[in-house]
Order: C-alpha cells, then structure tokens, then sequence
C-alpha cells in the first residue's frame, strides 16, 4: 500500500514536470527525472520541513544546487503545500512565478537561490555550521549533478566539512553519468572513494529507490559529513528519454508528450 | 587602518553576538584578538575563497551578520560570482572587508594590488561600497556597518595611516564628508587618497586659492546631493583615487554630472588602464608612472 502510494506520487511528480516543460517549451527534464525518487524520499520521509515551520532555526534545509532541476523541486513543494499547485502553470513563461533556475524569493519553499554549479554546498556547509554554533537541531541536506563535481568549490567545501567534522551536513550526489557536452568528459568513476579520501562518510546506492535511499540519507557517522552517491538515470521513466543527452535541451513536442504521458500512465 | 577595523569590530561583537568573522587564511597578526575573544564566531576557511563566501552567505542565511576579511583581489575577484550571487543576489548580510587598496601591497607586485575592485563591487545591484579614508572613517564606517542589514564592500588600505579627520567631524554610510568648504574648485577623494588631497589643499591654501574638500568614503550609494551642489555652485571637481580611472570614484561622479546640461568640467586623478610592472613601494610606483600629480590651477579652470 506504502509502495503503491509512493510510486504513484513520484509518477505523478514526473506528470506535473512534463506538464511544466511542454506548457512552457523549456527544458532540462532529463535533468529532473533522474531526482524525483531523491526529492520524494527527501520531502515525503526525512526531512522535518513543512510550510509551517519554515522560521523554525531547527528545521531540516534543503538546497537543490542542480537548480536547472528546478521544475522537479517546484512540483515536489507544490505537492506539499508550500504554494499552490496552479502556479506550477507559470513555470518559464512571461509574467511566471518560477524561474528557471531558483530564487528564493520567488516561493517559500526555495531555501536557497542556486544555478551556476557549485554554489550550493558552500551554502549549505554554511547553514550546518551555523546549526552548530546555536546548538540548532536538523540538518542540512545539498543534492548536486555529478556534472556540477566537477567545479573547485565543490572540492573547497567537502575538505572543510570534513576538516570541521560537519556531521549534519548531508550532500546526494545525482549520478546520473551525463552532463553538458556528454559522458565521461572528467573521469569520476571512483567518485564515493574521493569523496572518502576526504573523511566523508560514504554510501552508495540505486538512486531511483526510495528503500534504498532512506537507509542511506539516515545512515552516516558521528564527526563525519555524508555522502550518498545515488546512481540514476537521466531522463528515468520515459522511454526515449533514458540515457539521452538530449533531454538536457529539449522539450517535448506534442507527440512527445502524449507519448511521455502514455508511458507514465502505464507505468 | 586595519588595526582600527579590528579593534572596532572586537568591540562590536561583545555587544552584538550576531558578528561573526570568517577568513580564507589571510590576517596572521590582525585577526588573533578577534578569535580569541570570540573562538565560536571566528573561522579560518582555508585558501579556498570560493568556499569562504559560500559559507559567509550560509550564516547569514542563519541570521548571522558576517564580515569576510582579506586582501582585496581575494575577497572581490577571486570569488566574483559568489559574491554576485550568494550575497547580491540574495541580499545576504555580509560585508567584505578588504585590505590594501591601489598600490598598497607595492612590491609584492600587480597580483596584490587593488585597482578594479571599486568598479567591479559598485556594479553589484544591493551592494555598498565604502572606502573609508583614515583611521577614524574606518571607526565609523565599520560601526554603521553593523545596523545596516545586507551586503557592503569595505576597502581598506594597510596600516599606519594618519588621522586627517577631527574628531567631531560627521561621517555618515552614504553621505559625503566635507572637510573643508570652499568656492574656486572642488578636491573630492575616496579612501587613502584623502592623506594626499589634504596636502593639496593645504598647498592650494598657501596659493591663496580656496577650494572645497570632499571626502566620498561611500561611493556607493554616491551622495548625489554633494555633486549636484558643486555644479549648482558652477565649481569644477577634481576626483582623487587610488583606482582605474575606469569604473570607480571618478565614474560615479561623471554619471551624475552627465545628468545636467553644465560646464562643470571633471578632473579625474587616478590609476590609467594599466598593470604595473614597476618593482617598488605604492608611492614608487606612482613616482614611476607619473600619477597623483597635482593639478595646476590653470588646469582646473581658474
């Protein structure tokens, strides 16, 4: 019953991102579907944050650096209450509410203003120290592209977490082998053990099961920051989507998206 | 100067437990006394500047007010887009405080001096940018800083400077500093230059000619009303920095300048579009390549 419930929210996140990106002819989908499994297990069993709590200096924060991922966020926080679900119209079109990319203060919701890589682990490293010094409870929780790795900042905020002992720090990697131009355009076949190498605990799990995921985002070790490696598929769910550089830049057309649609609906 | 900011914001943070302080590595015999007194509000992020505003803007977000300190181009260029985004942006209340403005890191070569950073910084939408011109602007500048929300560039030079101000005189965040009134022509400096215009004047005084003179500690936001009482009064302006003539003190006030149909005209004294390769002390450098010289009479107008 659990499961039934959780595969027909994450299905129909999926609808209301390809909604979102036909409605208003943009794109990055690839880019959101290899997420909506992370986003559900993140907002529908770990994180304490809810529309109500967000002055709570105790509350969970999440920060999508991958915010080209936008549209899955926004359909994650829409689902949830935190604005209502017909602003999703007004994703990436004149006069919209939702950016491409996220501003905070855009929605409630967004923690986070993000979309030039690597921005958002330095930030939330930021919000787990602060949490430390006020003797602030939760955690703060950063998911980036693989892609984004490849950015020095990103590098400058894992040794310092670790070289602090940042343990309410959690970063999920969305590994989902594809980013601007391709594959394999830097080599980071041995991600999770650099991210060892720098004193971070480590897991790596299918990055498109919520079981799977939860064990890991509650799992970690006292002193240490956490780093899930979630293996996934761009584009996960849609056939022609799957693996496909593409959907980085297109939009369904309408044949598309009937298509798109018909699979979900199957599925 | 530096040693003002310091002792300034030590006594900040004692009554406001909101001050944090962060550094990219940079402060070795500066920044002790801060640490010291307040361990759990100062970090030492490692050279990894990036990374220090990120952090700066993630305690801000958590309601701290947060001073980043180092050398100019490590705290401005370095970590542009973060300061774009992760403090502009999001209107995050940081200040960056850096030190060695213009030539003042001198021998150390072009890699250390500070020549862009006004033009970059005040370009920022919600960003201020304050240059504060001897000890006692830094004292009043870094203890407005604190009551005034959101982000703001404090340049500063090194150390030794002396006090050109006395000490009742009224600087304010925003609105210019006259030091002296005047109605031949018009002296108006930003930061450590203001050492420098006070013995123009000094020597324009002994010419027997009277000029105003203006301290422009915050060119950002410019006090336009100053500029506009200057070309009300039909006095030409002199503008002293120790930065490009592109994009700083001297721009700002031509931009305003160039709303009135005036012929007030517009010296600008600075540093020309160019990279030393001068080896030398600031004042060396400026001997090298002819700079801050000081402008005849005739050239003025008078």
């Amino acid at each position: 019953m659990h499961e039934k419930k959780m595969n027909d929210t994450c299905k129909e996140l999926r609808k209301s991102v390809l909604d979102m990106m036909h409605y208003s002819k943009s794109s990055h989908i690839g880019s959101c579907f290899s997420i909506i499994e992370i986003l559900y297990t993140l907002y529908f069993e770990i994180l304490n944050t809810r529309p109500a709590n967000l002055n709570d200096p105790n509350r969970d924060i999440f920060i999508l650096s991958k915010a080209h991922a936008s549209a899955a966020l926004y359909a994650t926080l829409a689902f949830k209450g935190f604005f209502p679900r017909g602003w999703l119209k007004r994703y990436y079109i004149d006069d919209g509410i939702l950016p491409g990319h996220l501003d905070r203060d855009a929605v409630p919701g967004v923690e986070c203003s993000c979309g030039s890589l690597g921005h958002g682990l330095p930030i939330g490293l930021g919000m787990a120290i602060a949490k430390k010094t006020k003797n602030a409870s939760g955690k703060v929780f950063v998911l980036l592209g693989d892609g984004e790795c490849n950015e020095g900042s990103v590098w400058e905020a894992v040794m310092f977490a670790s070289t602090r002992k940042i343990d309410n720090l959690v970063a999920i990697i969305d590994f989902n082998h594809l980013q601007g131009m391709g594959a394999d355009v830097i080599d980071q076949a041995n991600l999770s053990e650099r991210f060892s190498a720098f004193g971070w605990h480590t897991e790596v799990v299918d990055g498109h099961s919520i079981e799977a995921l939860s064990g890991a985002l509650l799992s970690g070790s006292p002193g240490k920051p956490l780093v899930i490696i979630a293996n996934t598929v761009k584009g996960k769910g849609i056939s022609f989507m799957e693996g496909k550089l593409e959907w980085h830049y297109k939009s369904p057309n309408d044949q598309e998206y009937e298509q798109a649609l018909r699979e979900l609906e199957k599925s | 100067m530096r040693t003002t900011f310091i002792n300034t914001l030590v006594e900040l943070a004692r009554d406001d437990p909101s001050i944090f302080l962060i550094t990219p590595d940079l402060g070795y015999a500066v920044l002790e006394k801060f640490a010291k007194a307040f361990p759990d509000r100062f970090l030492n992020i490692g050279i990894a500047e990036q990374n220090a505003v990120g952090i700066a803007s993630g305690l801000a977000l958590s309601g701290y007010k947060v001073y980043m300190y180092s050398i100019i181009p490590f705290v401005t260029m370095r970590c542009f887009e973060q300061v774009r985004l992760d403090i502009a942006y999001m209107n995050t209340d940081v200040k960056l405080v850096g030190v060695g403005e213009g030539y003042s890191y001198g021998p150390a070569g072009a890699t250390h001096h500070a020549i862009e950073d006004i033009a970059i910084m005040r370009v920022l939408p919600n960003m201020k940018v304050c240059c504060p011109g001897d000890p006692y602007e830094v004292r009043k500048i870094v203890e407005q800083s604190a009551e005034i929300r959101g982000p703001m560039y404090i340049r500063l030079g090194k150390n030794n400077e002396p006090t050109i101000h006395n000490t009742t005189d009224n600087v304010t965040i925003g609105k210019a500093s006259v030091l002296r009134s005047g109605e031949d022509f018009a002296l108006v400096t930003t930061g450590n230059m203001l050492e420098l215009g006070a013995s123009w004047v000094r020597e324009w005084e002994a010419q027997g000619y009277n000029p105003e003179f203006v301290s422009m500690h915050t060119v950002k936001p410019l006090d336009k009303d100053i500029i506009t009482s200057l070309i009300a009064r039909n006095m030409n302006i002199i503008a002293l920095e120790e930065h490009s003539v592109l994009g700083g003190l001297g721009s700002a006030i031509s931009e305003v300048i160039a709303g009135f149909n005036t012929e007030v005209k517009l010296i600008e004294c600075g540093i020309p579009d160019i990279y030393s390769h001068y080896v030398g002390s600031g004042k060396a450098i400026a001997a090298h390549y002819g700079l801050f010289q000081i402008p005849s009479v005739k050239d003025v107008g008078l």
